[in-house]
């Protein structure tokens, strides 16, 4: 009975000791997987599909990623993870990577003490009501029944929406997004509400998407992002800077298809450095010289990314909008690689 | 001639710690102590280093700051301007609303299913089997969702209320609207001379008690029996009924109305207390039941044999003299399950009921980052309440106990 209290004590004590990591990107290379959390299920964004491969726009990025630094794009394994669970399952260890739209906040970044390394999608809070509730303008929404995510921002923000213009509202608090899905369907709740793009997506997998509206109104800035635990600096710059060359290979004209070749032909000085062809810049980083050609190559640069899974030819149709490049008349800007 | 002198006094060897029987268990149990406490230290500054390594320190001045998160169901004032510590305390009472709820309801269907089990009636003793094994079978987890998710689709919505023909509509005497966000029923508005009312209502109460003690003594001093629970019953409903009327209904109904998206005025029980409140009733009930069919088999049948034989009626023989005696059996597993319920009653996460798990153990935690904090706190919060029933729960155990003398 002692002994087994003791080996019990001992057991904990070790789980409890594993979390205190230094060099993420040497656990990775050793372990010969990267460890990515990503939401439970939205389409388009992280979802696993018939055959049980995990697809998506921040699924691409983390196979990028693992693409960078183990050279296979499908050595990723994934955790679901909820509002409520992906920031313990980061600050834990339990995953490298968090690619899970989550909204770049003050206090995630200086208070929670993780390391946000950039924009991947700039997102703001809507709302979504069936079409037969007649309702067009948030405003006209006092008194409803609203589904959140806990734990998000956006319940924040729609506490502030409500209370800053006068109306009232009863929060219906769910889980996951399949969860308020069910609920909304179900009509437990009259509207939901959750960053616009989650909004397509949602609606998108709706066996009748016409007979919901999402509601003009767009009431908080989403700049949702991939993020790392704050103080292993090297494995934030990896992360940071395959986000930017996948951004920048999109500015460059760089694709999937030429990724391995463009880098030797090119007159470009910026690409070569970009595809490890000139300069040191993947050394620098810790990994080869090709090690963005390779997270290109993995699932295509940001446009491609975006196309492929979120854009207007797929069933979420959402535009680029703002997340258009910097050069036509969008936010998306990587800075320079040199 | 022979001496017998005493043997001689051994001095105490290090090896007697091992090898003798005396010292052996007290040595044992030193080395466990300090190798659990070295372990406890071990953990604890592991803890302190790895929370360092994070660049976080250890602190609970969050539970002062805006919660900025709003809460659907409150038995006390709450807005989202309210702190951290205040959401915690609307989840802190709205699980010991659940957690009471619970324990009534399934003691009663507890004690009843337990009871009829072991009824001669081959039906309801069947049925009685398949309720228990049923409920004990299955995790707890399905049973929620299963009657959130019944109670959720099956129901109309408020909107089906609306119109000429309306889909759905409401029941006893368009009081009562049964939706798939909860059901919506009249609450009381209190008037001018209401507490008088309340008065009298409690004044009724201690008179059935008064009456009840009368009637105990008479039967012990005379034999004669007094019809209590007539009596009793008219105590409690006569003189309310007969004040109401001459104080002028001070006590109004506020009845729901349809109004904008849902109903307003008028009490709402959402699905979600629903769901639970049911699911942990049934499910514990089950247990229960088993420890009452334990407890009465536990009495010998020659108790009931004598019974009979003094001519006392089936029920009465199992209220007056099996009952009272199976509940020494009972009582204290049934302390468990009160403790099991009030535990259990923090899976309300699954149907987002918002208990205190779901506030000070998952919102607030989210927003503010401090999950070791948050989590010391629900843990010490659970310990009390369990610590306080079950210390409630002895002295109820004590009263009942086999006195010895």
């Amino acid at each position: 009975m002692k002994k087994s209290v003791f080996l019990g004590t001992l057991a904990v004590a070790g789980v409890a000791a594993g979390f205190a990591s230094a060099q993420t990107l040497g656990d990775v290379q050793e372990r010969g997987t990267l460890n990515c959390g990503v939401s439970t299920g939205l389409t388009g964004f992280s979802s696993a599909d018939a055959n049980g491969v995990w697809q998506g726009f921040d699924v691409a990025y983390c196979r990028a990623v693992a693409a960078a630094v183990l050279g296979d794009a499908d050595a990723v394994s994934f955790t679901p993870t909820t509002g409520q669970t992906r920031f313990t399952a980061l600050a834990s260890g339990e995953i490298d990577i968090l690619a899970r739209n989550t909204t770049w906040t003050f206090s995630r970044d200086v208070d929670l003490s993780f390391e946000f390394v950039g924009v991947n999608y700039y997102d703001g809070q809507g709302f979504m009501v069936p079409r037969e509730l007649g309702v067009s303008s948030a405003l006209e929404l006092d008194g409803a029944t609203v589904c959140i995510q806990t734990g998000t921002t956006t319940e924040l923000n729609l506490a502030d929406f409500f209370s800053g213009n006068n109306m009232s509202y009863e929060p219906v608090p769910v889980e996951t997004n399949a969860e308020a899905q069910q609920q909304y369907l179900a009509g437990a709740c009259d509207v939901y509400t959750t960053d616009a793009s989650g909004l397509a997506a949602t609606r998108a997998t709706f066996e009748d998407p016409s007979a919901h509206v999402v509601l003009p109104e767009i009431i908080s800035k989403e700049p949702l992002g991939p993020l790392v635990r704050h103080g292993d600096n090297e494995w934030a710059d990896i992360a940071r800077w395959t986000l930017n060359a996948l951004i920048a290979a999109e500015e460059l004209g760089v694709t999937s298809a030429n990724a391995g070749e463009i880098g030797g032909t090119t007159e470009n000085p910026e690409i070569g450095r970009l595809l490890g062809t000139e300069g040191n810049l993947g050394e620098m980083l810790g990994l080869d010289a090709d090690w963005a050609a390779r997270a290109i190559a993995a699932s295509g640069n940001y446009a491609e990314i975006f196309e492929g899974n979120i854009g207007e030819s797929t069933p979420i149709g959402i535009a680029r909008g703002l997340n258009a490049q910097w050069t036509d008349g969008g936010l998306l800007y990587a800075p320079p690689f040199r | 001639m022979a001496t017998l002198s005493d043997p001689p006094q051994k001095s105490f060897h290090i090896s007697q710690l091992i090898y003798d029987t005396r010292y052996r268990s007290t040595t044992i149990q030193v080395i466990a102590f300090i190798l659990i406490m070295a372990g406890i230290w071990w953990l604890a500054s592991n803890v302190v280093t790895n929370l360092a390594t994070l660049g976080k320190d250890f602190d609970f001045s969050f539970l002062g700051n805006r919660a900025g998160y709003d809460i659907n169901q409150m038995l006390i004032e709450y807005s989202n301007d309210s702190t951290h510590a205040r959401a915690a305390l609307v989840g802190i009472l709205n699980t010991l609303l659940v957690a009471f709820l619970g324990c009534v309801t399934a003691t009663i269907i507890g004690v009843t299913a337990g009871v009829l089990r072991l009824s001669k009636n081959w039906i309801v003793g069947r049925l009685m089997t398949v309720y228990v094994e049923g409920f004990r079978n299955i995790p707890l987890l399905l049973w929620i969702i299963v009657i959130f998710a019944v109670m959720t689709e099956a129901t109309p919505q408020p909107r089906d209320f609306r119109g000429e023909d309306a889909e759905a509509s409401m029941i006893l005497w368009d009081s009562v609207a049964i939706t798939n966000r909860g059901i919506f029923m009249p609450s009381p508005e209190w008037g001018a001379n209401s507490m008088l009312l309340v008065a009298i209502f409690l004044a009724s109460i201690v008179g059935i008690f008064v009456y009840r003690s009368m009637a105990r003594k008479k039967q012990e001093q005379t034999g004669v029996q007094s019809p209590v629970f007539l009596v009793g019953l008219a105590l409690f409903f006569i003189p309310t009924l007969i004040a109401y009327f001459i104080l002028g209904r001070p006590v109004t109904l506020n009845y729901p109305e349809l109004g904008g998206f849902n109903f307003s005025g008028g009490l709402q029980l959402r699905n979600s207390l629903i769901a639970l409140w049911i699911a942990l009733s049934l499910y514990t009930g089950a247990f229960i039941a088993e420890i009452v069919r334990a407890g009465i088999l536990a009495v010998n049948k020659g108790q009931t044999e004598a019974a009979s034989a003094l001519g006392l009626r089936p029920n009465r023989t199992m209220n007056l003299v099996v009952l009272p005696q199976a509940l020494r059996v009972i009582i204290p597993p049934l302390i468990s399950q009160y403790l099991n319920l009030t535990k259990n009653s923090s899976l309300a996460i699954a149907v987002g009921y918002m208990d205190v798990r779901a506030t000070l153990g998952g919102i607030t935690i989210n927003q503010t980052g401090r999950e070791l904090e948050g989590m010391l706190l629900l843990g010490l919060f659970y310990l009390v309440t369990s610590l306080v029933i079950s210390g409630g729960m002895n002295l109820y155990n004590n009263s009942v106990k086999l006195q010895e003398r």
